[in-house]
């Protein structure tokens, strides 16, 4: 039979507050264990939660990114379990009423592009952080991340592969940081997706029961994680068997996922209103200052990469994908008005592959974006070839440099002398006759001989333009 | 709607009470006693109403995104059962 794979992503992303949703502490990362846990957060008897309004603006800021309907009335509701790092025995989220109601992504997936529905998202306080491995009889909790604000955004079951849900991930990811709101690290846990995956016999319009897949912190773990389950599943169902809904651990180490026994009786949460808050109201005037003061969207910028620097769908959906790269190539254009196309290919070719070479995110590039433009400029008015400026990047990298002081340097200027370079062609021409009997007998690819000759000589310094245009007019 | 045994003690469970038979007896009776009465609302015409949140007619007050809060890990310590590195200390919970 054949089966279709249904996928929807819950994703937690952590708002970049400085305090915590509902108390004074701080919530910056790496700090000494429970250093940052306050009374509030350690849920200690007789305190009162009060809510930050950052934490509200970032929601709302997200909601608006994503054309949903923002509930201008919205509730804080209790959600109970027992856990070592939820010291309250319960977690404030929002259940009936959340603050962002039904909105709308777009994806593109090869040549396809699709939109995947958000079915809400909500404000959230995260919980603490349980480390099993460092005593034997115990488990240690620190409570630091307790009380860490969350906006958990679930989107509809609307992803039909492992490819699309990556793809969505990735722009929920991109879109939090353009807009300020999450700082997008996936080591630290500031980003986190959990999947729900069943299949149904193709054309069948009732879901299949599903599994929900946690502990996922990169896309590539999320692309494993979900093929891995589909097999999983597909192999149950066409043994005649069926899936139990269950949470699943994705273990990267062993490339496998293992029920989570301990969730399934605790999946009755008790949802209530939390008592210790009031309904929260959002007024007509804080939601318009907050569209006012969205940035640039990627879908937007890639529009306008395209309509006003004129790169191709591809180049513009590249250099959009990540906030950091498409600042990255914005300030390059700074210098480089006119050539915007030359700028995309070289954070895209040499840039990237430099970067991933070094296992390095472009935040941690060697070469920064105004020195990479110094060299473009050079491209751009001749005084290097597109060639010799690989090898002035590598020492740029090495940090020999800037641009021009290696260019000077290693004496790497562009030999432009129309006489000098005339020389070079006539001498060539003359010591290899068979070639140009070649070439004059139609081999036009024999053009290349003379032109690696000649570069030879010049040691890649020859203008190329001139080089070839003076080959071809002495040899024909 | 009344609750059966089974489900008291399933809720029992949820909220970590161990119920001796007794117990469970009387708190099945009691807890069906309070939803008979929250079912007098019943007999109310409640279709336009909106459900309350929250029973004062206020809106939430909200506070600026400020670290005010000190380093009272030491103090707030002292009274844990256990703790060892800075951590506070449970049972090995496996998952």
């Amino acid at each position: 039979m054949e089966w279709e794979t249904v996928i929807g992503l819950e994703i937690h992303a952590q708002l970049s507050t400085k305090s915590k949703i509902f108390s004074s502490a701080s919530t910056e990362f790496g700090q000494a264990p429970n250093s940052q846990a306050c009374a509030v957060d350690l849920g200690l008897p007789g305190v009162l939660p009060v809510l930050n309004v950052e934490a509200v603006n970032k929601a709302i800021k997200f909601g608006l990114a994503v054309n949903a309907h923002i509930n201008q009335r919205n509730i804080f509701d209790r959600k109970n379990y027992f856990y070592p790092d939820l010291p309250k025995g319960y977690q404030i989220s929002q259940m009936d009423l959340p603050i962002v109601g039904e909105g709308e992504i777009e994806i593109t997936v090869g040549d396809n592009t699709k939109v995947v529905g958000v079915t809400r998202a909500h404000l959230e306080e995260d919980a603490g952080k349980s480390v099993h491995d460092m005593f034997n009889e115990y488990t240690a909790v620190d409570l630091n991340r307790a009380g860490t604000p969350l906006l958990e955004i679930v989107s509809e079951p609307d992803m039909r592969s492992a490819k699309e849900a990556v793809a969505y991930a990735k722009k929920i990811h991109a879109l939090v940081q353009y807009i300020g709101i999450c700082d997008g690290n996936m080591q630290e846990g500031s980003f986190r997706c959990d999947a729900n995956v069943s299949l149904r016999p193709m054309g069948q319009e009732k879901l299949g029961t599903r599994a929900e897949l946690k502990n996922i912190n990169s896309f590539k773990f999320l692309e494993r994680a979900i093929n891995l389950e589909v097999e999983r599943q597909q192999d149950i169902l066409e043994e005649g068997g069926q899936v139990v809904q269950e949470t699943r651990l994705y273990d990267a180490v062993k490339h496998e996922t293992r029920s989570m026994r301990s969730k399934e009786e605790a999946n009755d949460y008790r949802y209530f209103p939390d008592p210790d808050l009031l309904p929260v109201e959002i007024t007509d005037e804080l939601m318009a200052l907050i569209k006012s003061s969205l940035p640039e969207l990627p879908v937007e910028k890639k529009a306008r990469f395209i309509a006003e620097l004129g790169l191709n769908e591809y180049d513009a959906d590249v250099l959009t994908s990540q906030k950091s790269l498409a600042d990255y190539f914005e300030i390059m254009l700074k210098n480089n008005q006119d050539n915007a196309k030359l700028c995309a290919n070289w954070v895209m070719g040499e840039l990237s592959a430099m970067l991933n070479k070094n296992q390095l995110e472009i935040e941690q590039s060697l070469v920064s974006a105004q020195d990479l433009s110094q060299l473009i400029v050079r491209i751009g008015d001749d005084t290097i070839s597109g060639k010799i400026a690989k090898d002035v990047f590598k020492a740029m990298w090495e940090g020999e440099g800037s641009a021009d002081q290696i260019i000077e340097s290693k004496g790497l200027k562009q030999m432009t002398d129309t006489g000098a370079i005339e020389a070079i062609v006539d001498e060539i021409i003359a010591n290899n006759s068979p070639q140009v009997e070649q070439f004059k007998s139609g081999n036009e690819k024999i053009l290349g001989f003379f032109v690696g000759q000649a570069m030879k000589v010049t040691q890649g310094k020859a203008n190329p333009k001139l080089l070839n245009q003076l080959l071809r007019d002495k040899l024909s | 709607m009344s609750l059966s045994e089974e489900q008291v003690t399933q809720i029992a469970y949820l909220a970590r009470l161990t119920l001796s038979d007794a117990e469970l007896k009387d708190n099945t009776k009691d807890l069906n006693a309070i939803l008979g009465l929250a079912e007098q609302l019943g007999a109310i015409e409640t279709d336009d109403i909106e459900p309350m949140a929250h029973p004062l007619h206020m809106t939430q007050r909200l506070r600026a995104d400020v670290v005010t809060e000190q380093d009272h890990s030491d103090l707030f310590q002292s009274i844990a059962p256990k703790t060892g590195n800075k951590h506070y200390l449970v049972p090995t919970v496996i998952e």
